[in-house]
């Protein structure tokens, strides 16, 4: 080609000068781990179904099948968890913590109101399991083994399933229509349900029924005893056969002026309860203080808005007809309460007792290699007991009792039955590294401050059990969903496709590969890591 | 396109794209077909504010004029590591003029589209602040007095940086450079000189003059939008640091470019006609400090103790400019970067949905110096 004066060369493009072999560190994408994810006592991804609802429409069906992966009741957990993930959040740092609790209702209602279904079962497997309690374990590890392909059979005590969610959670806090649909749509999956069939000795039903396997969650359904001298004309009362008779229909005589002792969540549900039953006065006495309280504080708050009276740093001395002689009590050096001797009255028609729960265990009692520990019944990590085939899990083993915590260790234990009964064995995938506010690049996210859920009138909760927390519209679910930071996870907003100097991030909008460095020109300067919102790219050192 | 705001979008209009927008609401720098006009393989440093800048700039403006854009570029970095010959990392018209003349060059290219009968195409003038503050600065005005058809981009590294980093008229006071200090025991540049070219062209009436930073590329592309679609002289200047030249780390680019903002040392505002119409408002207000200790070139004000003197005097000069440009938040609504005030119109009506939002706390009173904020820039 005839080229102009002093010209040699053709115009070339810069594209030939790979510039990426100036870098000494690259930049890689990494999910890390959202802090709600990791405080989810039932394993849920929580950023990953929060991502799918932020886009509204069809993503809620999405994002409900999400959960449905993890925990099958979203209804029930939206009302009843005590949500862990939101004292995780790292939003808390910035603002204040998303509200996933009330999201999640939104979606679990959503489910019930468009009648959506669980996906069916896997193939048959060709095994039966099964699991002993309807409650919120057993449930779970039901639905859990049925999509595994697995035949369940489940074996209650008592009149309906449910277990704690319906004999322990009053109707305030968990409407039963709610309970009943997301319990239903488990059942639709096949999992056959027998009521009123106590499990004495569960070796027999196994040998019998022809079980390959089976699961215990019986839970911890007797209320502790204390002892309280009474006498004769005392109305002395148990909170959690309180609870459970007000569910079978049998409507207990409190009297006007009512006393809860104890200091848990159950305390709170019975001075609660008796309110709603016509107590003009309730009242929790408590050995310690508000901030020793088991009780979460959205309970005692609740409890309190209702006029629930508490009496801290007092144990009952005894109980007379009418009234109760109690004694103060002191915190020690240790913060453990001393009696200090200086006794009072209280003016009360009944006294209910909710000093903690324990396990019927007597199904296990003739099983020898089963081991009982402190009343619960000791488990390896994979929920196995001591002898082979036989699980168990929620209230029943050690750890902390909730219905999260339940509904984990029924998904839990439903995957190594899976594996021990396919010759196997499940071990949980490595857990990457957490994803903490420092990793962040908060400057990106819109402020916008959280969005709670109303709360029923509290003249309106005094004879009534109409639940009390309200649910949220599509406009506040969706606000609240999009509120996520999504720490960790990439979630598009192509800010490392606009700041990179070097064009250097190509944009794949492929799902689940939505960007990849182009490292043949990547020089390593780090203005995408730095800009991530979300911190879901990292530098790594080059291999020298 | 109108100017939009989003808000409760997660990140709004924050970041480059957000997935939750129409895609028409998505900035340029989102799309899989913006131009590149700067494409990969050239020789900037890591981390190179002024090509990002050009990038924004030159994308906007090809979207702009629909492909129809020639570009007259002066000698410098930009020059420089684009066009080392004989590659060139530019896919759009480019010339290179000399160091000193690039203005004269695009109003003679604007001059000969105009002969050939071809005012569809449209010409920006690009210099680096060496090019345009100090040895262009003729050309430049001369350009803005015959209110030339040009579009005038000058990147602002404050400082000659390609030549190994001296002093220009743009680079602030307190500022070391590696060869050019002055006399005397302080190595930083000297208050009191230096030039405010995008005053100087507010003072010459021409249509129309903005500021912005590659922190919010959304902003700058608006700008160069609403450039292209005026006629005559108009003036984008944009803020770029320089880590080689201001001795910051790589990735600190879009930061201190943020920070820039939000300290208010570099008012970020439009104009018309010599008239002030808009400013964009601190979101997230810190003191000058945390933008200075980021830069080797400021490192002096800090070690071995802190030379509070010049640290509050450069405090003041951004408290000045805070008070003359009204960069505060006082109303709703007037937090989101690039979000104008508009102070000849009334607000255009908000996009996105309902939920109110209450504005974050940002008190004007409070010194600075002394508030930690969660969520400020970083």
């Amino acid at each position: 080609m005839e080229k102009p004066f002093a010209i040699t060369l053709d115009v070339g493009s810069s594209l030939a000068n790979k510039t990426g072999s100036w870098r000494t560190e690259r930049a890689v994408y990494h999910d890390r781990l959202p802090p709600c994810n990791h405080g989810c006592p039932a394993g849920e991804d929580i950023q990953q179904w929060l991502y799918e609802a932020e886009e509204g429409g069809e993503g809620y069906e999405r994002a409900w099948r999400k959960i449905m992966e993890d925990n099958p009741f979203p209804a029930i957990m939206g009302r009843v968890c005590y949500h862990p993930c939101e004292t995780a959040c790292n939003r808390a740092q910035l603002d204040e913590a998303v509200g996933i609790n009330s999201v999640e209702r939104f979606l679990g209602d959503e489910g019930i109101r468009q009648g959506w279904r669980a996906e069916p079962a896997a193939e048959s497997s060709g095994k039966r399991v099964l699991v002993v309690g309807a409650g919120p374990s057993g449930l779970s590890a039901a639905y859990f083994l049925a999509r595994l392909g697995h035949a369940v059979t489940i074996r209650e005590a008592g009149p309906m399933a449910g277990g704690m969610m319906r004999f322990g959670i009053p109707k305030y806090r968990l409407p039963r229509d709610v309970l009943d649909a997301e319990v239903a749509r488990i059942l639709d999956m096949g999992v056959e349900l027998e009521l009123n069939s106590k499990v004495t000795d569960v070796l027999e039903p196994l040998e019998a029924g022809g079980f390959d396997a089976a699961f215990l969650a019986v839970g911890a359904q007797l209320g502790k005893r204390a002892y309280v001298p009474a006498g004769e004309a005392a109305h002395v009362l148990d909170a959690v056969a309180m609870l459970h008779d007000l569910e079978t229909g049998e409507k207990p005589l409190l009297g006007r002026r009512v006393a809860v002792y104890g200091g848990g969540d159950t305390a709170m549900d019975a001075a609660r309860t008796a309110k709603r039953l016509g107590a003009e006065e309730a009242v929790v006495v408590y050995r310690r203080t508000r901030e020793a309280m088991p009780a979460h504080d959205i309970e005692v708050e609740e409890a309190e808005e209702e006029g629930v009276m508490m009496r801290w740093l007092s144990t009952i001395k005894k109980a007379d007809d009418g009234k109760l002689v109690l004694e103060k009590m002191e915190l020690d050096e240790t913060g453990f309460p001393q009696p200090t001797g200086e006794l009072d009255e209280l003016e009360s028609d009944s006294l209910v007792l909710a000093l903690g729960q324990e396990c019927d265990l007597s199904l296990v009692e003739h099983v020898p290699d089963i081991e009982v520990e402190d009343g619960v019944v000791s488990v390896g990590s994979d929920l196995m007991t001591g002898h082979p085939g036989v699980f168990a899990g929620g209230d029943m083993v050690p750890a902390e009792r909730s219905a999260t915590v339940a509904i984990g260790h029924g998904k839990k234990a439903a995957r190594h039955i899976d594996a021990w009964l396919r010759g196997g064995s499940w071990e949980p995938p490595p857990e990457p590294e957490l994803a903490s506010f420092e990793t962040l690049n908060t400057w990106y996210y819109s402020d916008a401050p959280r969005t709670h859920r109303p709360r029923l009138d509290t003249v309106r909760r005094q004879g009534t059990f109409d639940e009390v927390v309200e649910g949220f519209d599509e406009t506040n679910a969706l606000f609240e969903a999009r509120r996520c930071m999504s720490c960790g996870n990439c979630f598009s907003c192509d800010n490392c496709y606009g700041v990179c100097p070097d064009n250097a991030v190509i944009k794949l909008g492929r799902p689940g590969e939505l960007y990849e460095i182009d490292l043949d020109f990547c020089k390593g300067c780090g203005i995408c890591v730095a800009e991530c919102p979300s911190g879901a790219i990292r530098m790594e050192p080059e291999e020298i | 396109m109108a100017e939009q705001k989003i808000k409760g979008y997660q990140t709004g209009t924050f970041v480059v794209g957000n997935r939750l927008l129409d895609p028409e609401q998505r900035s340029t720098q989102a799309r899989t077909e913006r131009s590149n006009t700067l494409t990969s393989g050239h020789r900037a440093c890591q981390g190179c504010g002024e090509a990002l800048g050009a990038r924004y700039t030159l994308d906007a403006a090809m979207r702009a004029s629909g492909g129809k854009l020639v570009a007259a570029n002066a000698t410098g970095c930009l020059e420089v590591f684009s066009t080392p010959y004989p590659e060139s990392s530019w896919q759009l018209p480019w010339v290179h003029s000399l160091f000193g003349n690039a203005p004269a060059v695009a109003a003679g290219v604007a001059a000969a589209l105009k002969a050939k009968g071809r005012e569809d195409i449209r010409v920006v003038g690009q210099a680096g602040d060496g090019g345009t503050v100090d040895i262009g600065f003729g050309c430049l005005s001369g350009m803005f007095e015959r209110n030339d058809d040009v579009l005038f981009v000058c990147y602002d590294n404050e400082g000659y940086m390609n030549t190994g980093v001296q002093r220009s008229g743009a680079t602030p006071p307190a500022a070391r450079t590696a060869n050019t200090k002055p006399v005397g025991p302080e190595p930083g540049n000297v208050f009191g000189q230096g030039k405010n070219v995008p005053m100087i062209a507010m003072a010459h009436e021409i249509p129309y003059v903005a500021t912005a930073t590659v922190a919010e590329p959304r902003d700058l592309e608006q700008k160069v939008e609403r450039a292209i679609g005026m006629r005559g002289a108009r003036y984008i200047h944009v803020f770029v640091p320089c880590p080689l030249g201001w001795g910051a780390a790589s990735e600190d680019t879009i930061r201190l470019a943020r920070l820039v903002k939000e300290t208010g040392i570099f008012p970020v505002f439009e104009a018309e006609h010599g008239e002030l119409t808009a400013v964009s408002k601190i979101r997230r207000r810190v003191p000058v400090t945390e933008y200075l200790k980021l830069q080797r070139r400021f490192s002096h004000l800090f070690k071995p103790e802190p030379n509070t003197e010049v640290l509050e005097r450069l405090q003041a000069g951004a408290d000045r400019n805070i008070e003359r440009f009204g960069l505060l938040a006082d109303d709703e609504g007037a937090d989101f970067p690039g979000e104008a005030t508009d102070l000849a119109r009334p607000p255009e009506k908000e996009q996105g949905p309902p939920p109110a939002l209450v504005e974050p706390d940002t008190d004007s009173n409070t010194s600075m110096l002394l508030k930690e904020t969660h969520g400020k820039p970083r």
